[in-house]
């Protein structure tokens, strides 16, 4: 039998009925069809059944979906505003100056998608082909997806409860046309739930390669390092390395380094050690960065004599070399 | 409506009289900073004022560690779970989140939204705030499951609830800040107003004004959707060295008072309240009270 797959057709998450049961307990849960929520339920008599607990019927098509790309990394950590997206941005941007490769960045940031806006490409809209909904390009061998190409306007919020939000991610996996990929980088929301727990069972067959943890150097940042480097040991992650964004601030003026969010225990360095992690390198706080995020420009490209542009192509440099590609 | 208002929460929450949401859409701009010295800031307003903090971001906590109470347990009692007191035997500044319930800090809390929506309802339920004037919320960031929980769950007290709405001046979390207004509105919850973070850096060596973040997009925002602009704290590494350095005092067991505080003097707020930012923050706080007033009033 030829199973043809239908172009899914691009959703409008503003669209979703508001009234689906607020306490879904879960379908692959004991109460599925049978908890207090559940009545009313268009699904109720499918969940009790049974025949929602088997395997995910996604998964086999996102492993058939996966099986052309050829690393994939998470970028984590567990508090917020430390500058995942902007190093996903750049990490993105580092592996597709190679003509040779290509890559994907994949937002599975749904109520908080940053980057968009920070590759400059936030008014584009995804389209849908016969083989899935094509990413946008920032350049030829760059593809993007996030939820922000699909609402009507950025100031939608998506307020999603997490069943739904792990519909998207499925969808992100299974019915993105990514074509033949070297990487694919993945920006996840501040935290460890839902999204963190759907990417990392939808990709398991397929496989992660490693998780690359950004920290700042203060210790409420840490803590939360703690929880998310815990997190990927109790999933089954290995953790490529630890990285500490906004570590000293060079006044332009005067050119001393200061320390912005002091590391108090550490910092990042002392955490790598005291979790066993590699620690790939510490990014200096420069008011450019954040310049070039909001403007949507590569700050590699723009500043590369900047000594945070450095910093990044080290540990760039690094996470190749723990992968084995450099 | 008394059937309504007759749910455990809303039994529980009859006797606080002011609920403020502190939320933003992006994550690292400053809530718990914020809620915490809100907290602080109310609590000093007035020589009776009764304040708690309910931290519901059940994957990240940061209260516990800013207000220095890392590692203290919760008690239980017959009247449901008592919150811990960051001003010991005073017992006006009181503290929940789910910090205190792990017992290693690198545990991590890797729920499902069902989960975090049955501990946010235990958490506004199941804890004796007693008689509060005001009951801060810190919000993880986005608008997701722990946001509509807080919402849904507080109904029989809607008419008590408001926000105030954190961001930072860049173009990416003004966006994010948008959405959390868009939430705001959908849900019909009241905003006091909007408070720009880390808008600008002094240096402390030469005193020139960095902007990191640049600066006054939160102005403008709030201009442009009408809103109250509360004010703008610049990036305070004083402040940042205090909520963060707040090293956990073991919790000495003969230490530890009957409600489950501890004798520890508030310095804190002493501290604080000695910081660049304090001054700027009493503002926010004035501010804040007056919207407070004006909102009751026209009730």
């Amino acid at each position: 039998m030829i199973a043809v797959q239908q172009a899914a057709p691009t959703p409008d998450p503003l669209s979703v009925p508001a009234n689906a049961p607020e306490h879904c307990p879960g379908t692959e849960s004991e109460l599925a069809g049978k908890a207090d929520a559940c009545a009313g339920c268009a699904n109720q008599e499918v969940c009790a059944s049974g025949q929602a607990r088997g395997p995910d019927p996604a998964l086999p098509l996102v492993r058939a979906r996966m099986a052309s790309v050829k690393r994939k990394i998470l970028v984590l950590s567990g508090k917020g505003g430390v500058g995942k997206s902007t190093f996903t941005a750049q990490l993105g941007w580092a592996f597709a100056a190679d003509e040779q490769l290509q890559t994907g960045i994949m937002d599975v940031d749904i109520c908080g998608p940053s980057i968009p806006t920070i590759l400059g490409i936030a008014s584009e809209q995804v389209h849908a082909s016969s083989s899935g909904w094509s990413p946008v390009y920032v350049q030829d061998n760059l593809g993007v997806m996030s939820v922000g190409f699909m609402l009507p306007s950025s100031k939608d919020a998506i307020m999603w409860r997490g069943p739904k939000k792990n519909g998207l991610i499925s969808q992100f996996l299974k019915d993105v046309d990514w074509g033949d990929l070297d990487y694919l980088v993945i920006d996840t929301p501040p935290g460890t739930s839902d999204e963190h727990l759907s990417i990392v069972q939808y990709l398991k067959e397929s496989g992660i390669d490693g998780a690359v943890v950004i920290t700042t150097p203060q210790e409420v940042a840490l803590q939360d390092v703690r929880r998310e480097i815990d997190f990927c040991r109790k999933v089954g992650i290995r953790v490529l390395g630890l990285v500490e964004n906004m570590s000293g601030f060079v006044c332009p003026n005067c050119k001393n380094e200061s320390q912005i969010f002091k590391p108090s225990t550490g910092g990042g360095r002392r955490l790598a050690q005291v979790m066993n992690v590699e620690f790939l390198g510490a990014v200096p706080l420069d008011p450019r960065i954040g310049k070039s995020a909001d403007y949507g420009v590569s700050f590699l490209d723009e500043y590369p004599d900047s000594p945070a542009s450095m910093a990044y192509l080290d540990i760039i440099h690094k996470i190749k070399e723990i992968l084995g590609d450099a | 409506m008394t059937t309504e208002a007759d749910t455990p929460v809303g039994r529980r929450l009859r006797s606080i009289k002011h609920i403020i949401i502190v939320c933003s859409g992006k994550g690292g701009v400053g809530k718990s900073s914020v809620s915490t010295q809100l907290a602080l800031s109310l609590r000093a307003s007035s020589p009776t004022a009764r304040v708690g903090i309910l931290d519901v971001d059940l994957t990240g906590p940061s209260i516990p560690r800013m207000l220095g109470l890392d590692g203290h347990p919760v008690h239980q009692s017959s009247d449901g779970w008592v919150p811990v007191y960051a001003d010991g035997s005073e017992a006006r500044l009181s503290c929940m989140s789910v910090g205190f319930l792990l017992k290693r800090k690198e545990d991590s809390v890797v729920w499902r939204g069902p989960k975090k929506n049955a501990m946010i309802r235990q958490f506004l339920s199941d804890v004796r705030w007693g008689d509060l004037d005001y009951l801060v919320i810190d919000t993880p960031p986005g608008t997701s499951d722990e946001h509509l929980s807080l919402i849904e769950h507080m109904a029989p007290v809607h008419d008590r609830i408001s926000a105030v709405i954190v961001t930072t001046p860049q173009a990416v979390a003004l966006l994010d800040a948008m959405k959390c207004l868009s939430f705001t509105r959908v849900t019909a919850l009241p905003v006091l107003g909007l408070i720009e973070n880390m808008s600008g850096y002094v240096c402390p060596c030469c005193g020139e004004i960095s902007n990191v973040f640049s600066t006054g997009g939160g102005e403008e925002m709030a201009r442009r959707e009408s809103l109250t602009f509360l004010g703008s704290l610049p990036v305070d590494t004083e402040l940042v060295t205090l909520l963060d350095a707040a090293e956990a005092e073991r919790p000495d067991e003969s230490a530890e008072l009957p409600e489950g505080g501890s004798k520890r003097s508030f310095d804190l707020l002493e501290r604080y309240q000695k910081t660049p930012t304090a001054p700027l923050f009493k503002n926010i706080v004035d501010k804040i009270l007056e919207q407070l007033t004006l909102s009751g009033a026209s009730r």
